[in-house]
């Protein structure tokens, strides 16, 4: 029941886009259409999904103080959680080259239209954001993959209703200044107090 | 032999002035026309989260700025022997280990600065704007420009950030770098007069709207237009 509440309350409370700005590069900029951003959201629900329970590992029984004490009880003082970001990175960048050669194998129409983005799903700052809350807030290993997963979700569900509402804008008239970043920005802005209505919500 | 190689280098172009037009061109770009975030549309990840108050983004922002010119110094210096093939996996090491040290600065001479920024140090590594320069320039340019053209994209986040703090700041807490204006105003109408903060400000819903105005000023005041 915990992890159910937890993982609601990553996917619509603590949402990465509304309540964390994590991701919002590739999140303005691929969702001009629906499709494409279903297949972003869901490469990003995986990455997150496996990465932060793979990071969890890593910081459990290397990074961590103390955590080197399975190989040798005389290295209970290390502690080598200064080199976090460096090591999250590389578990983050390494899973996504793996991801990578997945969809271009099975996918090569979604590989083409992801194009530059997926590569730069490693520099996705919801991916290395969901790693070092997970380490931040102490969460144990089933914690953090129904963490992991849930904001995964949570920024699919923003960045589809997006690219919704953005398909939907290519008819209205915008003034000259305001289109493309501008009114997609204020657009998110009214989503995101659309979503503050959750924060009500006590789990 | 020797008085040829000697000619050759009398032959050669005088030395660029430390700060010709040219490299001048490389800072001032950034500021409005090629703005990073407003024109460009990258790193708005780690900037929005920090902007509730000016102090904590003033400090963020100077973390961006020594990050990206280092980085960007860095990797010039390496561009030669990096393996087109790993290049991301090297870029992201050297952006990590700078963060690393700015992180564990913070946290000895600022530990209260450190706990509040929390994780958006962190999330420097992941800023589109480190990556973008150093793919777009750093790799293909000599060290000193790199360390300008670095200076001029982190002076233009800088700014827009800074900007964007100083109205949340104002109108959700009343207040500018700490200092409470809103009640000193009110003091000057009595004792009855009191002017309200505005509590979606403060929240992240704010900083979307400041910034698309943002954007909207300044898009229609250089007339960019986004098809």
């Amino acid at each position: 029941m915990e992890l159910f509440s937890l993982g609601i309350r990553s996917i619509f409370i603590d949402n990465m886009i509304f309540a964390y700005f994590l991701g919002m590069c590739s999140f303005l900029a691929v969702s001009k259409k629906v499709s494409t951003a279903v297949g972003l959201g869901a490469a990003v629900v995986f990455v997150l999904g496996v990465t932060v329970p793979l990071n969890w590992i890593l910081n459990e029984f290397v990074l961590k103080e103390g955590a080197l004490t399975w190989v040798s009880a005389s290295l209970l003082t290390i502690d080598l959680s200064f080199l976090r970001f460096i090591m999250f990175i590389a578990v983050i960048a390494g899973t996504v080259q793996l991801v990578e050669m997945i969809i271009e194998k099975f996918s090569p129409a979604l590989y083409g239209q992801l194009g530059i983005f997926l590569p730069l799903i490693a520099v996705n700052c919801a991916i290395l954001g969901g790693g070092l809350f997970m380490a931040q807030r102490d969460y144990t290993l089933a914690e953090s993959g129904v963490y992991g997963f849930g904001s995964g979700l949570g920024f699919m569900l923003a960045i589809v209703l997006l690219a919704a509402i953005r398909e939907r804008l290519k008819y209205s008239q915008v003034p000259d200044g305001l289109k493309g970043l501008g009114i997609t920005m204020l657009l998110t802005g009214l989503m995101g107090i659309a979503f503050m209505s959750f924060m009500g919500i006590d789990l | 032999m020797s008085t040829e190689t000697l000619e050759k280098v009398i032959e050669k172009k005088p030395a660029e002035p430390l700060f010709s037009k040219r490299r001048k061109k490389l800072v001032t770009d950034p500021l409005i026309d090629d703005n990073p975030i407003t024109i460009q549309v990258l790193g708005i990840c780690s900037a929005l989260a920090v902007t509730t108050q000016l102090k904590p983004t003033l400090v963020m922002a100077i973390s961006v700025i020594f990050v990206i010119a280092l980085a960007n110094f860095v990797i010039s210096i390496m561009r030669n022997t990096i393996p087109a093939r790993v290049r991301i996996i090297v870029q992201l090491a050297v952006v990590a280990t700078l963060v690393t040290l700015v992180s564990e600065i913070l946290k000895a001479f600022a530990y209260d600065m450190y706990k509040e920024l929390s994780v958006f140090i962190g999330l420097i590594i992941t800023n589109c704007i480190v990556m973008g320069r150093l793919e777009a320039f750093a790799m293909g340019n000599k060290p000193y420009d790199s360390i300008l053209d670095g200076l001029g994209s982190a002076l233009g986040y800088s700014w827009i950030i800074l900007t964007v703090a100083f109205f949340r700041e104002l109108l959700g807490s009343g207040s500018v770098f700490g200092i409470p204006v809103y009640s000193y105003i009110s003091s000057l109408f009595g004792p009855d007069f009191k002017l309200a903060t505005n509590g979606l400000m403060v929240s992240p819903v704010g900083a979307f709207i400041i910034l698309g105005l943002i954007v909207w000023v300044q898009r229609t005041k250089t007339g960019y237009v986004e098809h």
